[in-house]
């Protein structure tokens, strides 16, 4: 029981992250229209930029909070200078573009932090376990990534269904021309939606950053995770994001620690510990392939 | 794209003038692949820096030849490593080429270099089962070992130590399997259970930490080189486990991750076929030098590479810089009549080395540094599972 629940905070740790950084994807995607194959880039600035300012404040927490509008900069910038060229063409041409984004950010990084990666030290208060239940020890830093995840989750749901961004941006995701003929400012809208997707794609980066490491593309094969969990969820709806991470995360984490075994009761353990890996890595596909087929435009899509 | 278009241009020049003579022909020219980018870039860095080592050692010359060594970034991915393996062979056409970090991108790049480019390759730290079995190749050579010898070493130890029961924790790579394999082939105890982690993406253990908490087995034993060994000790640590199961690793604690990981990984139990404390008067002088010229201690990977090269120069030297007749060039090598930084060097017939494995412990030096230290041999001129297989007898 105590390692079932350690497992669901894993797979909600693990979500989580992933929301984090699908949120702004299936906004961009949703409101924009914009395939932006440079969000997985935004992830890794995060975490650089968190890596340079917690070496100038030696703090964790003042370095990550000054990180964040560092990414909302990036992001109206990149949003200003790249993407709003980007709106009116068609997908592959925006696939073309954000992937020659990709391999700016990549070079960027090469030549101001160096080739080697760098690596972010969880903060000494968070450096230990906590129990969750009596004797039942969690790593206090995934705890933090859950209660961070959540508070963020919050705020976005109230974002988006409580105020008068929110209004606009969920209006975006129904009509984006009538918005524009109702006279709302498109353009400010959209760096506001890009440089709020950059906040929370950065913020995913420099918190999974102690957990993993910062590196050249990094974001790049989480981007492909994030993309499949926007398709699951339903372009454009925040909630489906949501749930569909939720969704996501939880396989993981079963692939990873209930699959073996289980094969282990109809194959020989031998064959089970090899097609076990092989098959949780391709499971959250399946799953995609599987709500594809049920409902085309994903869990909570409304457009076809 | 405007520096690809400077390499195409650059490339045209070369294809159309050719090579100045001055640069195709004299001296000795040696390709080195490894990875320089990306964060295992610290184990190339290793490995680059004992080569210039030897090299300055051999005072840049092998037998009266200038020594040229043309680094290549294998980016950590096979297909850029068997690209670059390519580029080596056929463009800089190398005499010699050595380095491979990678179980996964020696294989893809074996055939471009030892039968395409019939180029003499000597691996300085990669060493698959298939290359030590039915793929071996008179013109592969290895200075490190076959990836089963070192966790078959720790094995051993762990019966003597009676350990009752393991569970075991690797890459799902060539590898990561060979290592897995091959400490089943010498553990007696029970296995408890085992796990492949997706490579090189995964990072994240803590799945597979709370699988291990929950089955509580007297120890682990991993094999996760470089970056991956230093996540994983962090989260050993965070989850809890470093205080309740003891650590056995290979390749997961060493020069290279020690200044990550510090003291966490204090005590730590490795097994390794070099040591920085073996004694010997090549090893004190290398490792000497080595702190001397870089501040830090040299690893394996390292250690492997300087003896690369010596090997090579021991053949070069022998053949009076004649190295055109490819058979002579491997009769020459296969004598392996040079200073090994291990002490004494064969090579089986399957051209692996045939060597000691020693148990090591993560501990501090007088300086405050970490280091590892030799405590015991666990295997005596070991040879590997699959020598019986490769056909050259």
């Amino acid at each position: 029981m105590d390692y079932l629940l350690i497992q669901v905070l894993n797979g909600v740790q693990l979500g989580l992250l992933m929301f984090l950084l699908a949120a702004g994807l299936t906004l961009t995607f949703g409101i924009m229209d914009l395939v932006n194959l440079a969000h997985g880039s935004l992830y890794m600035m995060g975490a650089y930029f968190a890596w340079t300012l917690i070496g100038w404040t030696d703090s964790f927490v003042l370095g990550t909070l000054l990180a964040l509008p560092a990414c909302f900069l990036l992001g109206v910038i990149v949003e200003v200078t790249v993407a709003r060229r980007l709106y009116a063409r068609d997908h592959l041409e925006q696939v073309l573009a954000t992937f020659g984004l990709i391999l700016f950010f990549n070079e960027l990084v090469r030549a101001v932090w160096g080739p080697d990666g760098k690596s972010i030290a969880v903060p000494a208060f968070l450096n230990r376990t906590v129990n969750i239940l009596p004797g039942v020890p969690y790593p206090a830093y995934r705890f933090a990534l859950i209660a961070v995840g959540l508070v963020v989750a919050v705020v976005l749901a109230w974002l988006v269904a409580r105020t008068r961004l929110g209004m606009l941006i969920r209006a975006g995701a129904s009509n984006r021309r009538m918005i524009a003929a109702l006279g709302v400012n498109i353009e400010l809208l959209f760096s506001l939606v890009f440089g709020l997707g950059a906040v929370f794609a950065g913020l995913a980066g420099l918190m999974a950053a102690p957990i993993a490491s910062v590196k050249i593309g990094m974001g790049d094969d989480i981007l492909i995770v994030a993309f499949v969990i926007i398709v699951i969820g339903g372009i454009g709806s925040i909630k489906g994001a949501f749930v569909a991470a939720m969704v996501v995360g939880q396989i993981d984490i079963v692939g990873r620690a209930f699959l073996p075994d289980f094969l282990k009761t109809f194959m020989g353990a031998a064959s089970a510990s090899a097609a076990a890996p092989a098959i949780s890595q391709v499971l959250i596909y399946l799953v995609m392939a599987a709500v594809l087929v049920w409902r085309p435009t994903g869990l909570f899509g409304q457009r076809s | 794209m405007k520096s690809t278009l400077v390499g195409a241009a650059a490339v045209a020049a070369i294809l159309a003038f050719g090579l100045p003579p001055a640069l195709a022909q004299q001296g000795v020219k040696i390709g080195f692949v490894s990875t320089f980018s990306g964060p295992q870039a610290a184990i190339g860095e290793d490995m680059r820096r004992s080569v210039d080592l030897a090299v300055e050692h051999l005072g840049g010359k092998m037998a009266g030849k200038p020594i040229q060594i043309v680094y290549e970034d294998d980016q950590f991915k096979p297909d850029v490593g068997k690209q670059k393996s390519e580029k080596l062979v056929q463009q800089d056409k190398v005499d010699f080429v050595s380095g491979y970090i990678w179980s996964n991108v020696l294989l893809a790049s074996l055939k471009t270099v030892v039968d395409e480019g019939d180029t003499i390759l000597i691996g300085a730290n990669a060493g698959p089962s298939q290359i030590a079995g039915e793929l071996c190749n008179k013109n592969f050579f290895s200075t490190s070992w076959q990836n089963d010898q070192t966790p078959m070493a720790m094995g051993e130890y762990l019966n003597t130590k009676g350990v009752k029961n393991l569970y075991l924790m690797g890459p799902n790579y060539a590898a990561g399997k060979d290592m897995l394999a091959g400490v089943k082939r010498t553990y007696k105890g029970k296995i408890e259970g085992e796990d492949y982690t997706k490579w090189p993406d995964q990072l994240d253990f803590s799945a597979e930490l709370a699988k291990i908490a929950q089955v509580k087995p007297e120890g682990i034993f991993i094999f996760y080189p470089g970056a991956h060994g230093v996540q994983f000790l962090k989260q050993y640590v965070q989850a809890g486990l470093s205080k309740t199961i003891p650590l056995y690793q290979v390749f997961s604690i060493d020069a290279i991750t020690l200044p990550q990981q510090g003291e966490l990984a204090l005590g730590t139990l490795g097994a390794q076929e070099w040591v920085n404390d073996l004694p010997n008067e090549q090893n004190k002088r290398y490792v000497a030098d080595f702190k001397k010229k870089y501040g830090v201690y040299p690893s394996y990977y390292g250690a492997q590479s300087y003896d690369a090269i010596m090997l090579i120069a021991s053949a070069v030297e022998a053949l009076k810089g004649d190295v055109k007749d490819k058979a002579k060039v491997r009769a020459e090598i296969a004598k392996a009549n040079f200073k090994s930084l291990r002490g004494g060097f064969k090579f089986n017939t399957n051209h692996f080395p045939i060597q000691n494995f020693y148990i090591q412990e993560t501990v501090k030096d007088a300086d405050g540094k970490m280091t590892v230290k030799t405590i015991a041999t666990a295997v005596t001129d070991g040879k590997d599972p699959y020598y019986q297989k490769c056909a050259m007898k």
